[in-house]
């Protein structure tokens, strides 16, 4: 601790001024120079003209750094408190700025979603629950809750059940780094990118002559005799050639956490179960599955949080045209494209209500933990 | 027995290994397909499908027939051993190992002469579609038929280093800032410190659609609507859940002795937090850096909103790009290359850490 001098009483807070005038001084000037700094970078960013390059590195230099020096900054001045305050306070400087951002971030920002859900299109007129019964009888909103419904069930199923299958299969490869790596690859792919992956897979080119199909789907297809099919175009099964896609997407992160869960289980176990008889159907249905049966449920759950949130491959395949509209999309229509903040702050808040039953779990399980 | 159990073995993982590659194959043949067409001429993408590039037979014209003027050509026409009308000519009439294709309208009086033949390579490789995205002034190519068509350039390489700028700095600040907070709430003492970590784990699961309205109305007051300083701060906002809990699970796990005997030696929080929790929480930093690098540069949504066309990152471009040239495969598929080399690259190099930030219980929200 570099704060030798503690101030005793009968000195009296002048005094102890008066000891430390110049420490007061710098911590005064300190901060006020860390603030012109940052403002000036601030402003630079914001108004030159300076090649694109320059702007990255300074940006990238000025916000790091920043948060850096806030942190050094702060934690000067409480170091330079009396030691009480200083003991008291530096717990604040260490967690008060994620506190301060989580706050302005997520948690405020629920009850401010909350308010404005019961305002209309421009938050001006109070219209009760008006936007929750627009949220639950719409026909288009009914479309949503069905659809995320289909990818909530058939999108987790597959994902979960793929993932598992590849896990128990690539245990007993010679090759299971390669294959895994290969079923892993497409969680490093944004989905935009993956969207445009998959438009060129349902590719159609329509007839005409010497047309020929360069989408790989339509390929298979009349190569087999069959007719090419626009197949996004098509309520309500396009709904499922999207779904493929997070399948495509996300089986690698059922299958990596599902194949160390297996890995997990005693050789003992299983050998034992063979020894007496059992085939390897039992072996994975009798043994296996009851054994990783946490794992196989964690795992679901952060699929299913996930397709009910899924957003980005509706919007980039079909915009949620053709009957294909999920919530997260329509909450993005209404707020973003309607600009009706109500009924998209409405359906903000149905989305938080379905998730609050894994909230609960959560608070629940880390409650049970001897951590705290 | 012996024997037959030990075939049977060898056909179950001969099943075992067919299978994998059946599914690897389906999982890697979409990006395979990507990558092949990004690199062909345009031309070439909107006449053959990318798998041609694989030895295969083809019709190559070998001869041309021009028909005498004696010929009537609204009857049937014999060449060679066929006999068939224009129509049929006009859509080839196969002959052995031949083929007839009657060329442009009927007056033409020209027939094509075509052979199957093998073609073991594609030559038609061309840098020409990534020069083509990468810039953004206008750009030529050729459709099927060699017809010129003219586009603006997508600029993705400004695009590129947009999603740098927002991401490098959206992936550091939230690990300072959790690593500071986890720290705290690992080693500290103060009022409200569970009360604060509980709503923290809350939060972990919160849809950020719940902070979107909002946080988009303070941005417009304040004016921070498509600056870096915007996307930064949301993008660390969201991730905050997350990287505070993984970071207290291992920082917390920190054996408490090292951290008294840097007490005793007078060590401060601040010191000890630099020289020794941060050097030891190594891995936990790793993982959650690779996890949220790929987060913010995949993210669509978040830039959507609070970037838009200010400040464009690939996302957001490569969105763009299929809403304006949905049917431009050439320039689409180099595009969608463009936009994920960086996250594979860092990826397979750090894959370790990303497995070990799955396991650890990374559920965003």
């Amino acid at each position: 601790m570099d704060n030798p001098r503690v101030p005793q009483e009968k000195i009296g807070v002048l005094a102890w001024v008066a000891a430390n005038i110049s420490r007061l001084l710098i911590a005064l000037f300190v901060p006020v120079v860390t603030f012109l700094v940052l403002w000036q970078g601030f402003l630079f960013l914001r108004d030159s003209n300076a090649p694109q390059i320059v702007i990255v590195i300074v940006s990238i230099v000025w916000g790091v750094g920043g948060v850096a020096l806030l942190y050094f900054i702060a934690n000067y001045l409480v170091e330079s408190l009396p030691r009480v305050w200083m003991h008291r306070l530096q717990p604040y400087v260490f967690v008060g700025p994620a506190l301060a951002i989580l706050a302005w971030f997520l948690a405020i920002p629920t009850l401010r979603t909350l308010w404005l859900s019961f305002f209309g299109p421009r938050s001006a007129n109070f219209v009760g629950l008006d936007n929750y019964i627009f949220a639950f009888t719409d026909r288009i909103m009914l479309e949503t809750f069905r659809n995320n419904l289909l990818w909530m069930v058939f999108g987790t199923f597959f994902c979960v059940a793929f993932g598992l299958l590849i896990a128990v299969l690539a245990d007993r490869s010679p090759n299971e780094k390669f294959y895994k790596a290969i079923i892993f690859m497409p969680m490093a792919i944004s989905f935009v990118g993956a969207g445009v992956i998959w438009r060129f897979v349902y590719a159609y080119r329509g007839e005409g002559v010497g047309i020929e199909e360069i989408g790989l789907i339509n390929a298979i297809v009349v190569a087999m005799g069959g007719q090419a099919q626009p197949w996004l175009l098509q309520p309500p099964w396009n709904n499922f050639f999207l779904i493929a896609i997070m399948v495509w997407l996300q089986t690698g992160y059922s299958m990596v956490i599902l194949s160390s869960a297996i890995k997990g289980i005693p050789e003992e176990i299983i050998e034992a179960s063979r020894v007496d008889g059992a085939n390897e159907f039992q072996v994975f249905f009798r043994i296996m599955i009851p054994t990783i049966q946490t794992t196989l449920v964690a795992v679901g759950t952060t699929v299913l949080i996930f397709s009910l949130k899924l957003f980005d491959i509706v919007r980039v395949m079909t915009g949620g045209n053709y009957g294909t509209n999920v919530i997260a999309n329509e909450f993005y229509l209404q707020q973003f494209t309607y600009a009706n903040t109500g009924r998209g702050a409405a359906i903000a808040i149905v989305l938080l209500v379905a998730v609050i039953p894994v909230m609960i779990y959560n608070l629940r399980s880390f409650s049970e933990r001897k951590a705290f | 027995m012996a024997a037959k159990s030990s075939s049977r073995k060898k056909l179950s993982s001969i099943l075992v290994e067919v299978t994998l590659i059946l599914i690897s194959l389906v999982w890697i043949l979409p990006t395979l397909g990507v990558l092949i067409t990004s690199v062909r001429s345009s031309k070439d993408i909107f006449s053959s499908g990318w798998w041609t590039i694989l030895p295969h037979r083809t019709w190559v014209e070998v001869n041309e027939i021009r028909l005498g003027e004696s010929v009537d050509v609204d009857g049937p026409m014999t060449i060679g051993k066929v006999t068939a009308t224009f129509e049929e000519f006009r859509q080839g009439v196969e002959d052995g190992d031949k083929r007839y294709l009657w060329f442009g309208n009927k007056r033409s009086r020209l027939i094509k002469v075509e052979e199957l033949q093998w073609q073991w390579f594609y030559d038609g490789y061309t840098r020409e579609n990534y020069e083509n995205v990468l810039v953004g002034r206008e750009i030529r190519f050729q459709d099927a038929s060699g017809a010129e068509i003219v586009r603006q350039g997508s600029n993705l390489s400004g695009a590129f280093l947009n999603s740098i700028a927002v991401t490098i700095p959206a992936t550091i600040i939230p690990i300072l800032i959790a690593a500071f907070a986890a720290y705290a709430f690992a080693w500290m003492n103060f009022p409200g410190r569970k009360v604060f970590f509980i709503i923290v784990v809350a939060l972990l699961v919160v849809p950020l659609q719940i902070a979107l309205i909002p946080i988009l109305q303070d941005y417009t007051r304040l004016g921070l609507t498509g600056s870096y300083l915007a996307i930064w701060l949301a993008h660390t906002g969201f991730g905050l859940p997350l990287a505070v809990y993984l970071l207290f699970n291992y920082i917390g796990t920190l054996p408490r002795e090292t951290l008294e005997a840097a007490f005793i030696d007078g060590a401060s929080h601040f010191t000890i937090f630099f020289r020794l929790i941060l050097p030891l929480s190594v891995p936990a930093l790793a993982s959650f850096a690779i996890f949220q690098f790929l987060w913010v540069w995949n993210d669509y949504l978040v830039a959507l909103v609070f970037l838009g066309d200010q400040n464009r990152v690939l996302t957001y471009a490569l969105a763009a790009m299929v809403g304006e040239k949905g049917q431009d495969w050439h320039l689409l598929t180099a595009g969608a290359f463009i936009s994920m080399i960086l996250p594979l690259t860092v990826f397979f190099a750090l894959q370790r850490y990303f497995v070990r930030g799955l396991m650890a219980g990374s559920v965003k929200g």
